[in-house]
């Protein structure tokens, strides 16, 4: 299976050439994608079976590829040729799942991607139609809320570490805010359930603003973390220039400090919301379930959309589809509003970043 | 206001700069006062579970005490963390590897956001596609596996046949613990000194082996460290598994079989809706048993970057 190489006396003697790869790859995919096609044929496989073709294609031109580089080049670049053909296939198959997942989710969940859906709760529906406006309603509100709870304490924070913490004060935030991002989010949950709980005394207590406290246990150290590198980021010599003309110190931070880092704060907070947002597990538990619209915070269950799409997958009425369906749509929506946050967040960092001087 | 825990006394001291630094030690105080707090309403609430009878922890009463209980989720939970690490971590390394001394330069910052994307992606998102895409997808290699693998104890029979194994819900957590993995060891790879790979490289070394010489014995306490990070991530998932499994509370290692152990997180989140009375407190005991194992899991890895990093940091 070896390719056949011109040995020549230029410079590249004794090497496969450039496209060897690329040319191995395309070969071997050639002849497994052949070798599937005689098994349709002669009726061993009921359907072409790609998966199958794609795989041991690579199969195929990993090997090919060590005992062509090893033929021509020897043991050593034979192992080099191995290990960059392994390490561009292990991208690759990553890609698989992100990719197979994208066009699922927008597959199945173009289907109820229509306007009852943004306007309709699920108030007495039992069967097709509903929609999740009070999902949407309920995502909103508690994000927002843990939103204003997180990002004063998670700013403040970063500006007493940067800033003013010395000594064991300081170090024991850092290393808890480390272990702050590690906090299961169900257990995030269950710590505003008992809290609640404790602070009512009404065992059935639920509300948004629970799921909001819990929410913002997650996302205060995404907002300390990023923050905390923003601020450090911030020359010394615009503080020192500050301090050189009389400038207290609060007021260094407030008008040099905070605007200079700016940008990259707030690109933080983006990613925290866009994180916090999918968050199912702390919001099924503090902040329920229900198919009616309440745009009470503080009182009674509140929906949101990742919570909406488990209860639609987990209890679906018969038929089920029209439930999967809505549970996909919810699950699309959840993901353009990720990915929007996302987007947002990397243009802010990129085009309101101050000009460094490094 | 709290000028007396003000640090650095000063010889004028503005009342703006009091509020404000006074403000700003009571932001990390809150920090403190929220993780304590966590900690103990979870023990207060625990306590009334640890001595339950038989009869409160689930309507079947089918265990004698609490730690009867726990311990199969405690099993299930691991087990399902580990094997995701076992996919997750050869992937990441190589993704890692490939973004930071392979993809050409100019994209290599596009490729990381991608493989970062996954990690931006919700978790009941990752559950709905484990069940209606990866686990039909995934059945015909494990009736494969196990007709041909079945004397190998962990692909025993009889094989599930709707591909919802623990197998199916590792393979999706190890697809949400890559990108965690993968970013932390890119950074680490592109730490490594520029002289020591270049000397390697100019010692006639190929590219793989300048990466097993110079970059590898660099990063390997990074390595660990984000592998600890990722294993974290995987033990504390709820979702990926509360959906993709049918569970029940057992210890099995079989791979392939319908039955299932379950992890913590899954099993509160399936049980929580319908508990009342002490049965939550047994929940929530159990979610006490998994703030702690994370809790020494992150910081285990906390410290070995710590050791490592020398102000370099992660």
């Amino acid at each position: 299976m070896a390719t056949t190489t011109a040995v020549s006396s230029n410079i590249r003697a004794g090497q496969l050439p450039r496209y060897s790869p690329v040319g191995l790859l395309i070969l071997s995919l050639i002849v497994t994608g052949g070798l599937f096609l005689v098994f349709l044929l002669a009726g061993m496989t009921a359907a072409y079976n790609v998966t199958g073709a794609i795989f041991f294609g690579l199969v195929l031109w990993v090997v090919v590829t060590y005992v062509a580089s090893f033929l021509v080049e020897g043991s050593r670049r034979a192992k080099d040729r191995l290990v960059t053909a392994l390490v561009c296939t292990a991208f690759g198959v990553a890609l698989i799942p992100l990719l197979s997942l994208l066009v699922t989710v927008i597959a199945r969940g173009a289907e109820r991607f229509d306007g009852s859906f943004f306007s309709e709760s699920m108030r007495n529906v039992t069967g097709v139609g509903g929609g999740a406006i009070h999902a949407i309603v309920g995502t909103v509100e508690i994000t927002l809320a843990a939103t204003v709870i997180s990002v004063p304490i998670g700013l403040l924070a970063a500006i007493y570490l940067v800033e003013y913490g010395r000594g064991a004060i300081a170090r024991g935030i850092t290393f808890l805010v480390d272990v702050m991002t590690g906090i299961p989010s169900i257990v995030a949950g269950l710590f505003a359930y008992a809290l609640f709980i404790l602070l009512t005394g009404n065992a059935a207590y639920r509300s948004g603003f629970g799921g909001a406290v819990a929410l913002s246990l997650l996302m205060i150290p995404i907002v300390v973390r990023s923050s905390e590198e923003m601020l450090k980021l911030v020359p010394m010599e615009l503080r020192e220039a500050s301090y050189a003309l009389g400038v207290p110190r609060w007021l260094t931070i407030g008008k040099v400090v905070l605007p200079t880092a700016l940008a990259g704060i707030v690109t933080g907070i983006m990613l925290g919301i866009a994180r916090i947002i999918g968050e199912t597990a702390p919001l099924l538990l503090i902040a329920g379930f229900t198919d009616s619209m309440n745009y009470n915070l503080f009182n009674q269950q509140m929906m949101s959309l990742p919570v909406y799409a488990y209860t639609q997958l987990t209890n679906p009425g018969t038929p089920t589809d029209p439930f999967f369906d809505r549970a996909w749509t919810a699950a699309l929506v959840l993901i353009a509003i990720v990915l929007l946050l996302n987007l947002i967040a990397r243009l802010v960092a990129r085009f309101f970043a101050p000009k460094l001087p490094r | 206001m709290t000028a007396s825990t003000a640090p650095a006394p000063r010889s004028v001291r503005r009342l703006g700069d009091r509020v404000f630094s006074g403000a700003a030690l009571t932001g990390g105080l809150i920090i403190l006062v929220a993780l304590a707090a966590v900690a103990i309403f979870l023990v207060a609430q625990s306590i009334p579970a640890i001595g339950a009878s038989s009869t409160d922890i689930e309507s079947s009463g089918a265990y004698p005490n609490f730690w009867a209980y726990v311990g199969p989720l405690v099993f299930g939970t691991i087990w399902a963390a580990l094997l995701a690490l076992l996919f997750a971590v050869p992937f990441s390394i190589a993704i890692a590897l490939f973004i930071s001394h392979y993809a050409p330069r100019r994209i290599a910052r596009a490729l990381g956001a991608v493989i970062d994307l996954l990690a931006a992606i919700p978790s009941v998102v990752y559950g709905a596609w484990g069940i209606f895409v990866f686990a039909p997808f995934v059945q015909p290699f494990y009736a494969f596996l196990g007709s041909t693998l079945g004397w190998f104890p962990l692909f025993a029979g009889p094989v599930s046949p709707t591909g919802r194994t623990i197998l199916t819900a590792a393979l999706v957590l190890a697809v949400m613990v890559i990108p965690i993995v993968t970013s932390l060891s890119r950074e680490i790879f592109l730490q490594t000194p520029r002289l020591n790979e270049e000397a390697a490289l100019a010692l006639g070394a190929t590219r793989w082996e300048m990466i097993r010489m110079a970059v590898l014995p660099f990063g390997r306490s990074g390595i660990v460290a984000a592998s600890m990070l990722g294993l974290g991530r995987a033990l504390g998932e709820t979702f990926a598994v509360a959906l993709v499994l049918s569970p029940s509370v057992i210890v099995s290692a079989f791979l392939l079989k319908s039955e299932n152990p379950t992890t913590i997180a899954a099993n509160i989140a399936l049980q929580f809706p319908d508990s009342y009375g002490l049965s939550v407190n047994v929940l929530i005991a159990t979610g006490l048993i998994l703030f702690v194992i994370t809790f020494v899991v992150n910081a285990a890895s906390r410290a070995i970057v710590g050791r490592r990093g020398g102000g370099k940091g992660i």
